[in-house]
């Protein structure tokens, strides 16, 4: 073993059973910790009728209540202002604040302490060293500072690695090619489709191929299309570079990260998280390799705000086979597979919108935008995919191999327009491609 | 996993730096400066604890 490769090697090769009994004293904390200090967990425990002491192996740990995201909407914009009652600590230890996107509604507000921040910033630690960032990198951050987490902890934890870090906040994309350009940065991190954006406008607005850049590492977050094999292609493709998955949320913290294997997945990191996985129909826990459930996590440190039991929505299945690196930390196959309320029936066949984006990236003729809309045509559910051709490109070269694709992988037909290079819109960060506009509410939540 | 033999001594410094931390920072009340450097120095210790000391004091590794 090489222990350069790991950023704790104790903890990253440590066998699961071990790890497993690491995780279990580390729940019975949060939850003693969350219970004596936050209103709002002890009510909800108490409701079940459990006291941390009922807690006794993991198996126990599914007694233990969920926690939904609409739990913490109904609780903040209360005292202490502007949390509610989950917090943990005075509010004058609170540091940082931070709110989530609002992709799914109204966003919700996540207090940190220095410790908490200290500790996003260590989880992010194990990510970047696993994907091979060193003090020799200087890293470009081409993300909006702001109130929404995104790389801020990317930030800290390369500074923390030793790296070099440029903050590329309000420059605009071209701004930002020319700095990477200038300063010779070799890493950099955003969203996928960011990233995509800005070979775009490199190659196409300013004459400058990215893979003639000196990035050779680039860290994705924000969206699953890391995990996407074509979308991955194309990224890496463009800039010449090896590009990783990673996952992480406002109140969970940075979970999972690809190592530089490359394994078609992302490992769990097992030392700082509980993941446990919950058939979408039955609730049972899948403890075996292979079977997709939503993830229910579990951050074991994090103590303003506790994300103990959080129903995150992310649909994952565990890898059966371990990773080449040499880590113990298992992998989920594939890295985060869609999100339990974006994966939907059309005609009675379940619909992912990765599978989508996976055959649209997969067509070189074919631009990387596209956007999807299902709606009723009478009773009926029907498909609308918009997508680019790019230039030169013909309708006719592509459109049975398109509709084909789609049928192998989605079994489900589509009313396909296309449109020319430049034509849908843009992204700058995360893009909005999926729209289900039989659903009631989907103009609140746009 | 290999022998992490001297996870022991190491513990031990992390400890005793986080003793004299702990004793500075409630020393300093009248001294900001002392205080809340050493408030925030603590916060990198607690990632050693977490790092290190959580895996002796779940007895996860044969001294």
């Amino acid at each position: 073993m090489n222990r350069q490769e790991y950023w704790n090697p104790v903890l990253e090769t440590m066998p699961l059973e071990k790890l497993k009994v690491l995780q279990f004293k580390k729940f019975k904390r949060i939850l003693t910790w969350a219970y004596t200090h936050s209103k709002f967990h002890k009510a909800l425990y108490e409701k079940a009728g459990l006291t941390p002491d009922d807690i006794r192996s993991l198996d126990d740990i599914k007694k233990i209540p969920k926690v939904e995201k609409s739990m913490m909407r109904g609780i903040q914009n209360k005292d202490p202002f502007p949390y509610g009652d989950a917090l943990c600590v005075p509010l004058e230890e609170v540091s940082a604040f931070r709110q989530t996107s609002g992709t799914t509604g109204q966003p919700v507000y996540q207090p940190d302490t220095w410790q908490d921040w200290e500790w996003w910033s260590e989880c992010w630690s194990f990510i970047l060293w696993a994907q091979g960032y060193r003090p020799s990198d200087r890293v470009f951050l081409p993300f909006g500072y702001n109130i929404f987490v995104a790389f801020w902890a990317g930030h800290y934890a390369a500074e923390k690695l030793g790296c070099e870090v440029v903050p590329g906040g309000v420059l605009d994309t071209q701004s930002r090619i020319l700095k990477i350009k200038e300063l010779k940065a070799t890493a950099m991190m955003a969203t996928p489709t960011y990233i995509l954006r800005m070979a775009d406008v490199a190659k196409n607005k300013m004459g400058i191929d990215p893979s003639s850049l000196s990035i050779n590492k680039i860290t994705c977050a924000g969206e699953p299309g890391a995990g996407i094999p074509s979308t991955k292609k194309r990224m890496e493709d463009a800039w010449g570079a090896k590009v990783y998955d990673h996952s992480g949320a406002t109140e969970i913290g940075a979970w999972s990260y690809e190592c530089e294997n490359q394994p078609c997945g992302m490992h769990v990191n097992e030392a700082m998280f509980l993941v446990e996985i919950e058939d979408l129909q039955t609730g049972e826990i899948i403890e075996e390799p292979g079977r997709k459930g939503k993830m229910i996590i579990t951050a074991l440190d994090r103590m303003a705000q506790p994300c103990i039991r959080f129903d995150s929505k992310d649909v994952i299945e565990w890898d059966s086979q371990p990773c080449t690196c040499g880590r113990s930390f298992r992998l989920i196959k594939g890295g985060v597979i869609g999100r339990a309320d974006d994966i939907t029936k059309v005609k009675g066949v379940l619909l992912s919108p990765g599978s989508i984006e996976e055959v649209v990236r997969s067509i070189k003729g074919l631009g990387d935008e596209f956007e999807v809309i299902v709606d009723k045509q009478g009773d009926v559910d029907r498909i609308k995919l918009k997508v680019e051709l790019m230039p030169e490109v013909t309708r006719l070269s592509i459109e049975n191999i398109l509709k084909d694709q789609l049928r192998l992988k989605t079994n489900l037909g589509y009313q396909i327009e296309y449109y020319d290079y430049g034509s849908l819109p843009r992204y700058e960060v995360k893009a909005k491609r999926f729209k289900d506009l039989r659903k009631k509410n989907f103009s609140k939540k746009e | 996993m290999e022998n992490f033999s001297n996870l022991n001594v190491i513990n031990d410094k992390i400890l005793k730096i986080k003793q004299l931390l702990t004793e500075l920072e409630a020393e300093a009340e009248q001294f900001p400066a002392l205080s809340r450097n050493s408030k925030r120095a603590l916060v990198s210790i607690k990632m050693l604890e977490l790092n290190i000391s959580d895996i002796l004091a779940f007895d996860l590794i044969e001294s």
